[in-house]
């Protein structure tokens, strides 16, 4: 028997650590890891709510949203080649383009 | 017995993510994700969700996972170095993010009596394995959005060849 709090506080801790890598990283491709790495915990709350109600919907949106990250994942990669393409670096900072 | 299994995978996940934030070159960022994923694979097949576990393993950790660690060999990225701006995120991140942690683990940890508890495998209302209770909904009541997905799906391979395509 776990609580299912225990399973949303640590989906909450996966969550906070993807927010603070997400703003502290400075390469381009890690703060898309930390994305992915909040989208893992915002799923974790999503079955455990499934598994609370007792009901299948809750897995069904983690179903969805797999599939989203992965054309998410798809594009967004492909975005990155390309700035890389042009630019020639991956540092968040130095690609600067609509700052006017 | 399934309290020491939560702890164990839980650890691992925490670890993983940990690691993710520590290091400093993308591709052991990339490989700490894949223990994450994993763990969490382990804790969704805890929590009866079977297809999900399986899913997570191929879809996330087998598909887009190689991706990344393909990119980051292809571009060839190296260790990220310090600038003005990830001194500001430091200062302004560290705590924003244990904000966000604090409230919402004072939020479940307040209901968690009416959070109830799980237990190992879990049962549907309607009694049928999860499998199979999966597909009847999605083939069923939800095929249009399943439908629509492969239409996403088809538009992002495109958009990804687009973009990724040299100019000529």
């Amino acid at each position: 028997m776990v609580p299912i709090a225990y399973y949303l506080v640590l989906a909450a801790i996966l969550f906070s650590i993807g927010i603070a890598a997400f703003l502290i990283k400075r390469n381009v491709i890690t703060i898309f890891i930390s994305i992915e790495l909040m989208l893992n915990a915002v799923n974790l709350t999503f079955v455990a709510f499934a598994h609370m109600w007792h009901q299948v919907a809750g897995q069904i949106f983690v179903f969805f949203v797999m599939v989203v990250a992965a054309a998410e994942a798809a594009v967004g990669l492909a975005i990155i080649i390309s700035i890389f393409r042009t630019r020639q670096t991956l540092n968040v900072d130095e690609i600067d383009l609509m700052k006017s | 017995m399934q309290l020491a299994l939560f702890f164990i995978f839980g650890a691992l996940a925490v670890a993983g993510a940990l690691n993710l934030l520590l290091q400093r070159h993308p591709i052991n960022s990339a490989l700490s994700l894949v223990v994450v994923m994993m763990s969490l694979a382990v804790l969704y097949w805890s929590l009866g969700a079977e297809f999900l576990a399986a899913a997570q393993v191929i879809v996330y950790s087998g598909a887009i996972m190689v991706l990344f660690v393909f990119v980051i060999m292809l571009l060839n990225a190296g260790e990220e170095e310090e600038t003005h701006g990830s001194r500001a995120a430091y200062t302004v991140g560290i705590p924003g993010a244990a904000a966000i942690f604090c409230l919402l683990t004072f939020v479940f940890l307040s209901e968690r009596h009416a959070l109830g508890s799980a237990n190992i495998g879990g049962y549907l209302n309607r009694g049928v394995d999860n499998i199979a209770e999966v597909s009847a909904m999605l083939f069923t009541k939800l095929l249009l959005p399943f439908e629509v997905t492969s239409i996403l799906i088809l538009v992002a391979i495109l958009g990804a060849v687009v973009l990724a395509r040299k100019e000529q």
